[in-house]
């Protein structure tokens, strides 16, 4: 039940997660291994069993809609890449030519 | 003991005497640990950023309040903090080159409250990279040394909250346990780690790993210590939608010598095949010693189930995780990596070189388990285990007051012994990972050694009955010493 290369490489590209050549070799092996060891829930009995989210029993936990102060604006700015008029500044989206 | 020697080696409740009673001051008793930390740091490596000039600055702090009469029993006290709690102005890197310079704008929650009963922050703790691993050689900066043997691991991924205060550095420290992160080091190092309940202390600027299966816990010398530090950290908090507001009893309350009364159980399937048999007999002896102490003990208690802890455990929590590093894309604060144009190609790069092995490993897992078509053969297969798992320790809990468990089926391994084996790894939390699954409360504390190693005792409760673990383990420290040990490093 060994990963295909396709498969390790969609896995990657849905998690925007790089990889070279001999990480996608080596993702093959270990995810397998792992994966393999796993099929073992199989064997467990899961009829009309609900699956558990959260351990605890909150349900639905709200606020009012009441606006507050928030952080300022320069603190969280401070750790951005790349900005401009505190605006968080990125590489274009769309590829509009 | 030279007073102004050895206050490193102090327990919080000591030092709280001796502050309150003016006999030492909070800055004598940083400066000791401060100096005590140029000592030991270059063998144990167990801080990423020490914080010598806020530290001493927060000792002064410290002292004006005790002279004014205003002292609690953490005001004054040194500590660690692992780097994944977000500490305001001071570099926060979770041991990963993704958040190596990243400054947080704000403090958690847990530091905010310590902060308010006057913490002394000595540094910030060396951990596996995001929380992920279960011996702190996934730190992508350095490796923490166990105190008790320097050539061996101190487990983790709170390895440098375990070694530090096993070491001495910081009278107490913080970590936070996904999988058995704060126990099974406590349990390596020789210092008593709780995980509290779920949802008993704030997720509130915790950097998180898996959503559901965190929670942030002290590290002490001891059992009263712990229960200081959990009067603290303890209580609901608006800011964390998982938060329980449940009312935080005095944890240092109905602390005895004895366990009348007291029925524990003993789960057969965590003395598990292939463990080491001289934590297996170690464990055995300490339980006995709770029943010298009034507690009727049953053993061959079953929990079936335990078993596939691991595989829910590891379906799960990289589940969790991939949703959660998503977030990791160099677009709003951590490692960018600059040389394209392309958006898709500058996530992408970002997240190779800045995540290590171990959390690539995990997010791979867990969108793997998450998309299309596996989604419910995995994921959804394991939340149904979950409830399985959770109701055993519910139904034990009907019977029990608490359960009694090895917390590691070995004592502490070599450097480098399980780095290339994953499934080996994960082996190792085999009896901690079902507490987290199931969202109670566990301790481990100091139970004996082996070839001079140190060995853990776990004890687990259901929801909220912290207190009762407290007394189990406050008693069985009363009459034994194993937690009054410490390394000469």
């Amino acid at each position: 039940m060994k990963l295909s290369r396709e498969e390790v490489v969609h896995i990657a590209t849905l998690a925007r997660l790089g990889m070279s050549e001999a990480d996608i070799e080596k993702a093959r092996e270990q995810l397998s291994n792992i994966l393999e060891n796993f099929e073992v829930l199989k064997e467990v009995d899961t009829t009309n069993v609900p699956p558990t989210a959260q351990a605890i029993n909150l349900q639905n936990v709200m606020r009012d809609d009441v606006p507050s102060p928030s952080l300022p604006v320069e603190d969280i700015m401070a750790n951005a890449p790349d900005q401009e008029e505190n605006l968080f500044k990125l590489r274009a989206v769309l590829d509009l030519d | 003991m030279s007073l102004t020697n050895n206050l490193h080696e102090l327990t919080i409740h000591e030092a709280h005497d001796l502050l309150k009673a003016k006999k030492v001051s909070s800055v004598e008793l940083t400066q000791a640990c401060l100096d005590y930390v140029k000592q030991v740091e270059p063998k144990v490596r167990a801080i990423v950023t020490v914080t010598e000039e806020a530290a001493l600055q927060q000792a002064q702090d410290a002292d004006s309040r005790i002279a004014q009469g205003k002292a609690s029993p953490l005001t004054g006290i040194p500590t660690l903090i692992k780097d994944n709690m977000c500490t305001k102005g001071i570099r926060t890197t979770c041991s990963s080159k993704m958040l190596e310079n990243f400054i947080p704008p704000y403090n958690a929650t847990v530091i905010e409250k310590l902060n308010n009963a006057g913490m002394v922050l000595v540094g910030k703790a060396n951990m596996d990279e995001y929380a992920m691993g279960s011996s702190t050689e996934n730190s992508a900066f350095f490796t923490t040394h166990n105190p008790w043997d320097l050539a061996r691991v101190p487990g983790g991924s709170s390895g440098g909250s375990a070694a530090g205060v096993a070491a001495e550095e910081a009278l107490y420290s913080l970590g936070s346990d996904t999988g058995g992160s704060i126990r099974q080091p406590a349990g390596f190092c020789n210092v008593t780690g709780m995980k509290p309940t779920y949802g008993r202390v704030s997720r509130y600027g915790l950097v998180a790993f898996a959503s559901s299966l965190d929670q942030i816990g002290p590290l002490t010398q001891d059992a009263l210590d712990c229960a200081l530090v959990m009067n603290v950290i303890s209580g609901y908090d608006p800011r964390d939608s998982t938060s329980v507001p449940e009312p935080v009893p005095d944890y240092t309350k109905g602390l005895t010598h004895n366990l009348k009364g007291m029925k524990l159980g003993v789960p057969k399937e965590y003395f598990v095949e292939g463990m080491q048999a001289g934590v297996d007999s170690t464990v055995r002896a300490a339980i006995k010693q709770l029943e010298e102490l009034g507690a009727k003990v049953e053993w061959g208690v079953s929990l079936p189930h335990t078993k596939y802890a691991l595989p829910v455990y590891y379906i799960i929590a990289p589940s969790e995780a991939s949703a959660n590093l998503a977030r990791y894309d160099g677009s709003k604060y951590g490692f960018s990596y600059k040389d394209t144009d392309n958006m898709w190609e500058g996530m992408e790069k970002t997240k190779q070189f800045g995540f290590g092995p171990e959390v690539k490993r995990r997010i791979m897992l867990g969108t793997y388990a998450l998309s299309a078509g596996y989604y419910d053969a995995y994921y959804l297969k394991a939340q149904k285990v979950r409830t399985l798992i959770r109701r055993e320790f519910d139904t034990a809990f009907e019977k029990y007051d608490a359960l009694v468990t090895p917390t590691s089926p070995t004592v502490p391994f070599k450097i480098g012994e399980k780095a290339d084996n994953p499934l080996q790894m994960y082996l190792s939390d085999f009896c901690t990972l079902p507490i987290n699954i199931a969202g109670v409360p566990a301790i481990s504390i100091p139970a004996g050694f082996v070839d001079g190693l140190p060995v853990g005792m776990q004890i687990i409760g259901k929801p909220f009955s912290e207190p009762t673990i407290f007394k189990i383990s406050y008693a069985y420290q009363q009459v034994t010493d194993w937690h009054k040990q410490r390394p000469k490093v």
